[in-house]
């Protein structure tokens, strides 16, 4: 049994790694119909890892073993955060050695490595990006950490899956916390994984790309990993925002049945998230980049008011 | 008391007391006046609804009547008025932003608190059910302050002032099931002659100091015949 379930844990972080390219292909898809046009097939992400990986990773003279190691950090780090995050099922191992705050720390090493890489070639653009990243995350990260405290609170646990367990078996009950912490988090979510009012990721705008301008000096299968490592995140965030607030569907057991109904929701929750995504940055535009501290202190502003809430309304005392 | 124990519609009574809360901080921070008033507006409809909500599962009657007045008064008679007194002042494409917003935010945040630590005492009596509210509607009341206070445009400090008087009928509702309905008559209109009066005065301070921001008003002096 408990071979089954690492297996089972194994095969949901492969899943995980799997399905990141189709979700952004998902959303360009979406968002060219949107645009009036026929877009790229949505397996075209898939073809452009395949194609940087076959090509040479060429490396500038003042490159440092650093810059050729982060990569390979960056992206381990983000597979192991996702992996801790129920895509299918809860009850894995996986989930319960961890919890959030693991989660929100391993996303933090991949972004130092990211940053430090993105400095360490010497160029102007690396240099900008790796500092406007930085001035981004320190805003984002204490907002979702406060979004996920409220959930915790609410659970009595840190851990994810016991969130999740805690929001399906109260289901009929509506919480001025989680509106407030769900609001919370899916701007976190924009402004983390580099969507449309905070980063464009479809640009190499000199002057407003923020993670485009980091990984500049990559090639080859370094870039590809680099790109990789930025879809899954968008998939964490998204099964992390699909999971936790909506977790109709998710297989609570490991048998057949319950994994495959539970993978066909959530791909379909996925799915509906990805459309949502592509017609909010339709319908958006690009802020500027001092605009962006207003727009995270909103985010910091929306779980600070969640926490209260569920401090005020819903315990009482 | 813990949410497990209320019934489907008064959870909807709580997230839209929270909800209200949220428009107060919406109200703190915009820039623009006439966004500000649309938040006045929902402000004003979330807290009609709450109270058709504790008059719908409670033995307050009167309280739908209340619920009306609320709605019309605060919910579109004010804010339509407070819209054309802006577009006839020309203020429309105005914006004054804060100059400490995320400080402003934090002072808010702790009002909140401060304000649940204040009514603590009112809370471990086990009255009903919207006793949670009583700290949320305090909250709204203090946040109108802070804002009346912040503020040096005379319209905002109106909205500021409107918003307080939201909360203390929300605190009203939650916490004693609403005065009686002549008080209320009477604070309803004693409401709209403010909104009049102010109507007139924002045209007459206009009229002497040209500007609308009351700060202006500390650098006037009364002419003296000597100098």
């Amino acid at each position: 049994m408990n071979l089954v379930t690492w297996g089972l844990a194994l095969w949901q972080a492969l899943l995980y790694v799997a399905l990141a390219p189709l979700l952004v292909g998902w959303i360009r898809k979406v968002k060219a119909r949107l645009q009036n046009r026929r877009g790229a097939a949505i397996w075209q992400p898939y073809w452009d890892i395949y194609k940087l990986f076959g090509k040479e990773a060429r490396m500038a003279h003042t490159a440092s073993l650093l810059f050729r190691a982060a990569p390979y950090l960056v992206f381990t780090a983000t597979w192991l955060a996702a992996a801790a995050i129920p895509l299918v099922a809860t009850g894995l191992p996986t989930a319960a050695i961890a919890d959030v705050i693991v989660i929100a720390g391993l996303l933090a090493l991949a972004r130092f490595f990211l940053a430090l890489a993105g400095m360490d070639v010497g160029t102007a653009f690396g240099g900008m990006g790796a500092s406007r990243e930085m001035l981004i995350s320190a805003l984002a990260e204490p907002a979702m950490l406060m979004a996920v405290f409220t959930l915790a609170m609410t659970a009595h646990s840190t851990n994810l899956v016991s969130v999740v367990e805690h929001q399906l078996t109260n289901l009929d009950l509506l919480q001025p916390s989680y509106l407030f912490a769900l609001a919370g988090l899916v701007l976190v979510a924009i402004a983390e994984t580099g969507r449309i009012p905070v980063d464009n990721p479809s640009t190499h705008l000199e002057l407003t790309m923020i993670h485009e301008a980091m990984i500049l000096e990559y090639s080859g299968r370094h870039l590809a990993l680099m790109e990789w490592a930025a879809q899954l995140k968008l998939l964490l965030y998204g099964a992390l925002l699909a999971n936790i607030f909506f977790p109709w569907g998710i297989a609570r057991e490991t048998t057949g049945g319950a994994l495959g109904l539970g993978l066909a929701v959530v791909i379909a929750k996925l799915a509906l998230l990805g459309v949502v995504l592509a017609v909010s940055e339709t319908v958006l535009a690009k802020m500027r980049l001092f605009r962006v501290p207003a727009f995270l202190n909103l985010a910091l502003l929306l779980a600070l008011l969640g926490l209260l809430s569920h401090v005020i309304l819903e315990v009482g005392a | 008391m813990n949410l497990q124990h209320l019934l489907q519609l008064q959870q909807l009574m709580v997230v839209l007391a929270a909800m209200a809360l949220f428009t107060s901080f919406v109200l703190l921070e915009q820039t623009r006046l006439v966004a500000a008033i649309h938040a006045f507006a929902w402000q004003g409809m979330l807290v009609a609804m709450v109270t058709v909500i504790v008059a719908a599962s409670g033995a307050h009657a009167h309280l739908f009547f209340s619920a009306a007045l609320t709605l019309g008064l605060k919910a579109l008679l004010i804010p339509w008025m407070l819209h054309r007194l802006v577009r006839r002042l020309g203020l429309d494409r105005h914006s004054e932003p804060l100059r400490r917003p995320a400080l402003v935010i934090m002072a808010a945040l702790a009002l909140v608190i401060f304000s649940y630590w204040l009514v603590l005492p009112i809370v471990r009596q086990e009255l009903i059910f919207t006793r949670n509210i009583v700290a949320v509607s305090l909250a709204v009341v203090l946040i109108g302050l802070l804002m009346m206070v912040i503020r040096n445009q005379a319209v905002a400090q109106v909205l500021g002032f409107m918003s307080m008087e939201n909360g203390l009928f929300l605190a009203a509702v939650s916490a004693t099931g609403g005065m009686p309905l002549t008080v209320e008559l009477g604070v309803a209109f004693d409401v709209l002659v403010a909104m009049v009066l102010f109507g007139v005065f924002f045209f007459q301070i206009r009229a002497s100091i040209d500007s609308l921001d009351v700060d202006r008003m500390n650098r006037l002096t009364e002419r003296t015949d000597e100098q």
